[in-house]
C-alpha cells in the first residue's frame, strides 16, 4: 500500500491533496497492467472504475457500424481515464483500449462513490480536480469538431 | 520668396498658359454631370465660374451664384488622388512562350500634372499619401514619379461646405504647407482678383513669368479675413481627443451594429476619400491564353472579397467592414502613419446614400463611453457613502 | 513589384495535398538570402499570385524552398507545375521568428496542419547551433497522419539533435500508435523551463489563440509567445491595405507577432 500512496501523490491529478484524502484514496486502489491491444473497458459496460495512468497510452475509441474504429482521444501517462463511475447511470460511453503497453492505478468508483456521499468535502475536492479535465476534454472535442486544418471551402 | 502679388482673371488665365507653356498637363475644376470634376483645364473658360455647391448628408447640388467666382464652392467627388493613384493602371505584361513566359514591366508614368485649385485639406491628404507610397519601406516608383513631377496651385477656401470639417482636424481651410502656388479669390462689386503667394522656388519662377502686380496692404488683409470667416463656418466638427483610444476600447460597441443598419456597404466612402489608398491586384489573359496582364485597381475594405482568405472572408458583415474602415481611418492610421488618416474634408458625409456621418457616429461612442463612466463613479460615491 | 523568373528545380510530394517546391532563380542572384518566418509572393502565369512561407533552410541554399497546399486557384495552379517550369517570385517579404531573443532559453514550437513549413526554417536555424539552446520542443498537431508533413525528418530531429517531438492528430484508426487530440494536449507532455522559454506558434487562427491561451496557463509570459498571422495580401509592400490586423499590416509589420501585441485583436471577431 505504501508504494500505492507515493505513486498517487506523484501524479499531478493528486497534486497537494490532504494526507486523509490520500490515505482514503489509496484504500480504493490498485495496480494493474494492459498489454497492447487490450481493452480496458467497453462502451455501455458499468462504470465501476477510475483510471490513473502511470504509463503508456489509452485509446478512447468509438466504432460506427461497418467502419473500423475511429480513436478520438489518447489518454497518456500523467493523466487520468474516466469520469463515468462519478455519476449515473455509471455507464461508459466509449471504448477505452490501450495502444501499447500501459500501467495504471484503478481506483475503486463504488467505493469512491460511497465515500464521496460520505464526506462531502472529499466529494467537492474530487469534483474540484475532475472538472478541469472534463472541461478540457470538451474544450478539445470542439476544437475537433471546428476542423480546423481541414479545406476551408 | 513669399511676397504676395496680384493678378486678375487675365492674370490667371497667363498662369494656366504658363503651365502648359512649360510642359504641365493642367488639371483643375470643371462642371460635368452635375457636380464638380477635375478634368484637363486649358483656360479660365474651363473652371466653374458662378457656380456654388449645396452638401449635406447624402446630398450634393450645384446651384448658381450671383456672382462670378471661379472657385465659389466647396468639394466635388473627385480627389486629386484618382491622378497620383490612378483607379486603374498596368502593373506589368507577361508574354508566354511554349512553357515559359517573360515579364515585362511598366514603364513609371513621366506626366507633369500641374493642379489648379488643390484646397488645403487635398494638399494634407497628398502629404498622408506620401506617407504611404513614398515614406515607408518601399516606394511606389509610379506614384513617385508623378508626385515628384507634379506642381500644385493651391487655393483657399473662400466658404465652408455643410459637411466640412478642417478645422476640427487641424487641415485647413487656410493653405500653409506643400504648395507651389496659393490663390485667394478676392471677389466684390467692383473687381475680381486674386492674392498670389509662391511656396517654392518652382513656384516663385512660374510667378515671375505671370508677371503679378503687388499686392497692397488692403488685399493681403481682405484675404486674411476670407480664410478666417470661412474657418467659421464649418458645418461639422469632430471631437479628435483621444480618438484612438476610444475606438479601440470600444470595438464591440453596439454603435457598429447600428450604424449597419443604415450602411450599404457600397463603398462610396472609401471612393471619394482623398487618402483612402487600398488597392487590390487582377490578373488577366488574352483569350489565346499566350499574354497576361496584372493590374492594380481601387480596392474597398467594403467588399467582401477584400478581406478573403482560404476559407472565406475575414469580414463578412457590414458591421465590421464599417469598423474597419472608420478604426483605420481615425485610429489605427496612427499608429501606421503618425498621423490621422482622416482630413476633414467631409466627402464621404456627402457621398454616402443614406448620409451616414463619421463625425455624428464617434460623437455617439464618446457620448456612450462617458455616460458609462458616469454610472460607474456613480455607483461608487454610493459605495463610499453607505 | 515585378516578379523574378524562377525555375522549379525540384519537386517533392509531402501528402496527398501538400508538394514542396524548389526553386532556383533564373539569373543567378547575389544569394537567395532569407530569415525563418519570411514569405515570398510566387506568380504563375496567367492565374495569379499568392503569398508562400519559405520552407528550407535559411543557410547555405541557392533556392528557395516552398511548401504549398493544394486548396485554391493558385496554389493548384502551383501544385501542379512540373520540373523545369516557370513562376515569377517577389519576395522575400516579412519580419522572422525571435531566433536570437531565444538564445540560451528553452524553445517550444507548436505547429498546426501547413503550419509546420514556416517553422521548419526556425527549427533549422536553432538546430544549426543546438548548445545554443536549452530544451527544444516541437509540438505539432495535424487533421489526420495522412497529412502530417516532414515526417521522415522527425527520427533525426529527436535522435540527432534531443527534440522532444510530440504529434497529435485529430482523428485516427487504429493504424496510428500516436496522439489523437488537439495539440494544445502536447503542451504539458514536454519539458520546458516557462520562466526561460520562447514560443513559436503557426497554424490555423483557433489553434493558435489556444495554444497561446495555454501556454500562458503554463506560466510563459504574453511577449515571449510569437505566431504569425494570416490575412489577404495582395501587394506585400504596405501599399494596398488588404492584409490590416488592427494597427498591423501582416506583410511589413509581420507576420510574426508577439502575442501579447495582438491579443486585444485576436480575440476581436471580424476583425
Amino acid at each position: 500500500m505504501k508504494t500505492l500512496e507515493s505513486v498517487l501523490i506523484k501524479h499531478p491529478f493528486f497534486e497537494n491533496l490532504e494526507d486523509s484524502y490520500l490515505n482514503l484514496m489509496t484504500g480504493c486502489a490498485k495496480n494493474i497492467k494492459f498489454d497492447a491491444g487490450q481493452f480496458i473497458y467497453r462502451q455501455d459496460e458499468e462504470a465501476n472504475q477510475f483510471y490513473i495512468i502511470r504509463q503508456g497510452k489509452v485509446a478512447l475509441e468509438i466504432c460506427p457500424p461497418g467502419k473500423t474504429p475511429v480513436t478520438v482521444q489518447t489518454v497518456n501517462e500523467g493523466e487520468i481515464l474516466g469520469w463515468a463511475w462519478l455519476v449515473p447511470p455509471y455507464r461508459w460511453r466509449f471504448d477505452a483500449r490501450a495502444t501499447e503497453l500501459t500501467r495504471a492505478i484503478a481506483l475503486d468508483g463504488k467505493c469512491l462513490r460511497k465515500k464521496c456521499e460520505e464526506d462531502k468535502n472529499l466529494g467537492y475536492e474530487l469534483l474540484k480536480r475532475l472538472l478541469p479535465v472534463i472541461g478540457r476534454t470538451m474544450e478539445a472535442t470542439r476544437l475537433q469538431l471546428v476542423d480546423v486544418y481541414g479545406k476551408r471551402d | 520668396m513669399n511676397k504676395p502679388g496680384v493678378i486678375d482673371r487675365e492674370g490667371l488665365n497667363r498662369l494656366i498658359q504658363t503651365l502648359i507653356g512649360r510642359g504641365y498637363q493642367v488639371v483643375g475644376p470643371t462642371v460635368r454631370d452635375e457636380a464638380i470634376v477635375y478634368d484637363n483645364v486649358f483656360s479660365i473658360e474651363d473652371l466653374p465660374a458662378g457656380w456654388t455647391d449645396e452638401q449635406e448628408g447624402g446630398t450634393y447640388r450645384l446651384k448658381k451664384r450671383s456672382d462670378d467666382a471661379l472657385f465659389g464652392y466647396t468639394l466635388g467627388p473627385h480627389s486629386w488622388k484618382r491622378f497620383l493613384h490612378p483607379p486603374e493602371r498596368r502593373l506589368w505584361q507577361a508574354q508566354k512562350d511554349s512553357l515559359d513566359f517573360d515579364i515585362v514591366p511598366e514603364q513609371p508614368d513621366n506626366t507633369k500634372y500641374a493642379f489648379l485649385g488643390m484646397r488645403s485639406c487635398e494638399l494634407h491628404a497628398i502629404a498622408i499619401q506620401d506617407k504611404v507610397f513614398i515614406q515607408s519601406p518601399h516606394t511606389d516608383l509610379h506614384y513617385q514619379s508623378l508626385r515628384q513631377n507634379a506642381l500644385f496651385v493651391a487655393v483657399n477656401c473662400g466658404q465652408a461646405g455643410n459637411t466640412c470639417f478642417c478645422v476640427s482636424m487641424q487641415t485647413g481651410p487656410k493653405v500653409e504647407a506643400g504648395y507651389d502656388l496659393v490663390l485667394t479669390e478676392i471677389l466684390d462689386d467692383s473687381h475680381h482678383s486674386f492674392l498670389i503667394e509662391a511656396g517654392s522656388e518652382a513656384g516663385k519662377n512660374i510667378l515671375e513669368e505671370v508677371k503679378a502686380g503687388p499686392a497692397g496692404a488692403g488685399e493681403i488683409k481682405k484675404a486674411e479675413e476670407i480664410v478666417t470667416n470661412t474657418a467659421k463656418q464649418m458645418g461639422r466638427a469632430m471631437e479628435t481627443g483621444n480618438i484612438k483610444e476610444l475606438l479601440y476600447e470600444n470595438l464591440e460597441h453596439p454603435a457598429w451594429g447600428e450604424i449597419a443598419e443604415r450602411c450599404l456597404s457600397c463603398a462610396n466612402c472609401t471612393m471619394v476619400c482623398p487618402t483612402c489608398f487600398c488597392s487590390t491586384v487582377e490578373d488577366v489573359t488574352d483569350v489565346a491564353g499566350d499574354h497576361a496582364e496584372r493590374w492594380q485597381k481601387w480596392d474597398s475594405c467594403f467588399t467582401m472579397d477584400f478581406s478573403s482568405i482560404h476559407g472565406g472572408a475575414v469580414r463578412n458583415s457590414t458591421q465590421s467592414r464599417y469598423r474597419q474602415w472608420m478604426t483605420h481611418k481615425l485610429a489605427s492610421w496612427q499608429d501606421q502613419f503618425d498621423t490621422s488618416g482622416c482630413v476633414g474634408c467631409g466627402r464621404c458625409i456627402t457621398w454616402c446614400p443614406v448620409g451616414i456621418d463619421l463625425t455624428r457616429e464617434v460623437a455617439v461612442i464618446r457620448e456612450s463611453t462617458t455616460c458609462q463612466e458616469e454610472n460607474f463613479s456613480g455607483s461608487e460615491a454610493q459605495n463610499e457613502n453607505s | 513589384m515585378v516578379p523574378r523568373p524562377f525555375k522549379v528545380k525540384e519537386i517533392i510530394r509531402e501528402s496527398h495535398d501538400t508538394v514542396t517546391l524548389d526553386l532556383q532563380p533564373e539569373k543567378p542572384e547575389k544569394e537567395p538570402g532569407f530569415a525563418p518566418g519570411q514569405f515570398n509572393m510566387l506568380y504563375t502565369f496567367g492565374v495569379g499570385e499568392v503569398p508562400i512561407s519559405i520552407s528550407g533552410s535559411s543557410s547555405g541554399a541557392d533556392s528557395y524552398l516552398h511548401t504549398i497546399r493544394d486548396v485554391g486557384k493558385v496554389t493548384h495552379a502551383l501544385a501542379s507545375l512540373k520540373r523545369g517550369q516557370k513562376v515569377g517570385l517577389r519576395g522575400p517579404f516579412g519580419n522572422a521568428w525571435p531566433i536570437e531573443q531565444a538564445k540560451s532559453r528553452d524553445v517550444v514550437i507548436m505547429a498546426g496542419g501547413i503550419g509546420l513549413a514556416p517553422l521548419r526554417p526556425a527549427l533549422y536555424a536553432l538546430l544549426s547551433q543546438r548548445d545554443q539552446y536549452g530544451n527544444i520542443s516541437l509540438l505539432y498537431g495535424s487533421r489526420t497522419r495522412e497529412d502530417l508533413l516532414f515526417h521522415h525528418e522527425f527520427e533525426t530531429w529527436k535522435g540527432k539533435y534531443g527534440v522532444q517531438v510530440k504529434v497529435s492528430v485529430d482523428t485516427a484508426d487504429r493504424d496510428w500508435k500516436g496522439n489523437v487530440g488537439v495539440v494544445t494536449t502536447l503542451i504539458h507532455r514536454v519539458s520546458f523551463d516557462p520562466s526561460n522559454c520562447i514560443a513559436m506558434i503557426c497554424g490555423p487562427e483557433i489553434m493558435m489563440r489556444f495554444s497561446a491561451m495555454e501556454l500562458v496557463q503554463a506560466g510563459l509570459e504574453e511577449d515571449k509567445i510569437y505566431m504569425t498571422m494570416e490575412r489577404n495580401m495582395k501587394c506585400a509592400v504596405g501599399f494596398c491595405g488588404h492584409c490590416q490586423f488592427g494597427p498591423a499590416f501582416i506583410c511589413k509589420d509581420g507576420p510574426v507577432f508577439s502575442y501579447d501585441r495582438i491579443k486585444p485583436f485576436i480575440s476581436t471577431r471580424e476583425i
